[in-house]
C-alpha cells in the first residue's frame, strides 16, 4: 500500500541528496522520511474519519442518548464506545463529568466514558495503525473499550456518590433525565466537510512535532539498542514487569503521539507487547494533571479509588495481552 | 449593536487561542463588544456546556469544543 512512498523516499535520499545507499546514515534518513510521512498520512485519514463520526454524534447527543434510554446494562459499553469517537481533552473532563451527572447518568457509566475517551482516541488509533498494523490496533481498541466498561461496572458497584464534592452532590440531587430527543443540527454534509477538514489539519499540526521527534528518537534507539536487549530484564515470565510498567507510567503525562513511536521500538527490541501496552495505557489514560482537575468534582479518596481500579484493570489487561500474544 | 462576548474555559491552551482569535477580530474590525472570560467551572456549567472552550455571544452558546477561524467569529458577530 505504501510502496510508492518507499520509492519516493529512496529517490529523495539517494538520487536528490546523492547519498550512498550503503551508508548507514542514508538508510536511517530514508527510513525516517518514509516512516514519518506514512504515519502522518494514516493519522490524518483516521482523524478526518473520526471527525466525520463526531460531527454526527456530538457530545450533547451522546449525553442525551445515555440519559434518555434504558439500556439494561449495555449503557456501560455504549458510554465506552462513545468515548472512542469523542475527542478528549483533559481540560474538558470536569465539564463532561458534571454534564453527565446532571443528566442523571449513573456514576459508573460516566466513569466508563472517562476511562475510554483518553485511552482510545483518534490520534492513538491513527498512530497505532501506522506503527503496529491493523490487527494490533483492533486488539488495542477492543481492550480499551472493555477496560472502560469493566472499570465503570466496578466503580458503580462501589457506590461512590458520597465521595463527590458537595457542590456536585447538589447537582446530583437535582439531576434530571433528559426527556426530549436531541435535535441535531440539520447541516448538509457539504457544509460540515470544510470544518471537519480544518479541524483534522489543526489536530495534525498540533501533534506533528511530537510524532516527528518520537519517530526520530525511536529511529536512534533502533540503531543503538541491540536486538532482544530488554528480554533479559522484561520477559514474559517476569511477573513484576506489568505492574511496574503501569505504576511508572501514571505520573508520566504525554499525549499518545509522543510515546507511541518509542513504545514501538521497545517492542521491536524485546519488551512484550502486553507490558508495553500497559505502560502506554498508564501514560495516556491516567495522569496527575487530570487528577488535579478532577479535584474540583471528586474528593481525593474518590480520585484514589478511580485511579486504583483503572490501574488494576490495566495491569490485568497487560497480563492478558502477554498470555494471548 | 453592542455585543456581550463570553469565553468559557478553565485555562487550557485552546481556551487561550480562542480568546486571542476573538480579541483580534474585535480589534481588527473595530466592533463594539465586551469580552469576558469565564473560568470558574461552576459558572461554566450554567451554560450547559460539556466541552471547552466555548464561545458565548449575547447569552447564546455559538461554538463548543473548538477554536473557530477569524472569519467564522466575524460572521457570528455581525
Amino acid at each position: 500500500m505504501f510502496d510508492w512512498l518507499e520509492h519516493m523516499a529512496q529517490w529523495l535520499v539517494f538520487d536528490v541528496f546523492g547519498m550512498n545507499p550503503e551508508d548507514h546514515l542514508a538508510q536511517a534518513l530514508e527510513f525516517f522520511i518514509y516512516d514519518s510521512i506514512k504515519i502522518l498520512l494514516l493519522l490524518f485519514i483516521v482523524v478526518f474519519l473520526m471527525g466525520i463520526v463526531n460531527s454526527y454524534f456530538p457530545i450533547d447527543r451522546v449525553k442525551n442518548y445515555l440519559s434518555r434510554k434504558k439500556l439494561y446494562g449495555m449503557e456501560y459499553v455504549m458510554a465506552s464506545l462513545f468515548g472512542v469517537v469523542t475527542p478528549f481533552c483533559s481540560c474538558s473532563s470536569v465539564p463532561l463529568f458534571i454534564g453527565f451527572v446532571r443528566g442523571g447518568i449513573p456514576l459508573g457509566v460516566t466513569f466508563a466514558f472517562l476511562v475510554t475517551s483518553p485511552l482510545v482516541n483518534e490520534v492513538a488509533i491513527g498512530l497505532f495503525i501506522g506503527l503496529f498494523g491493523v490487527n494490533t490496533t483492533i486488539l488495542y481498541v477492543m481492550s480499551g473499550v472493555l477496560l472502560g466498561t469493566i472499570s465503570g461496572l466496578i466503580l458503580q458497584k462501589l457506590k461512590l456518590e458520597k465521595y463527590l464534592t458537595p457542590w456536585v452532590k447538589e447537582v446530583l440531587a437535582n439531576a434530571e433525565r433528559d426527556q426530549e430527543r436531541f435535535a441535531t443540527e440539520k447541516q448538509p454534509f457539504k457544509q460540515r466537510l470544510p470544518i471537519i477538514w480544518k479541524e483534522a489539519l489543526k489536530i495534525l499540526k498540533g501533534v506533528l512535532p511530537y510524532v516527528v521527534i518520537g519517530i526520530a528518537i525511536g529511529g536512534l534507539m533502533h540503531g543503538y539498542i541491540p536486538e532482544g536487549f530488554f528480554e533479559k530484564y522484561m520477559d514474559k515470565d517476569n511477573l513484576f514487569a506489568v505492574p511496574m510498567a503501569t505504576i511508572l507510567a501514571v505520573p508520566m503525562y504525554s499525549n499518545a503521539s509522543g510515546i507511541l513511536p518509542i513504545v514501538q521500538v521497545l517492542v521491536a527490541k524485546g519488551i512484550p507487547l502486553g507490558t508495553a501496552i500497559a505502560f502506554m495505557m498508564g501514560v495516556v489514560g491516567l495522569s496527575l494533571p487530570e487528577a488535579m482537575l478532577l479535584k474540583k468534582v471528586m474528593t481525593l479518596k474518590l480520585i484514589g479509588i478511580f485511579f486504583g481500579v483503572v490501574m488494576l484493570c490495566i495491569i490485568v489487561s497487560g497480563y492478558l495481552f502477554n498470555i494471548i500474544l | 449593536m453592542k455585543h456581550t462576548i463570553q469565553i468559557l474555559g478553565t485555562g487550557c491552551p485552546k481556551c487561550q487561542n480562542l480568546t486571542n482569535v476573538v480579541k483580534d477580530v474585535v480589534v481588527e474590525n473595530q466592533l463594539d463588544a465586551s469580552i469576558e472570560k469565564v473560568e470558574d467551572i461552576v459558572d461554566i456549567m450554567k451554560f450547559n456546556v460539556m466541552i471547552t472552550p466555548a464561545l458565548v455571544v449575547d447569552g447564546n452558546v455559538v461554538i463548543k469544543g473548538r477554536v473557530p477561524s477569524k472569519e467564522e467569529v466575524l460572521a457570528l458577530l455581525q
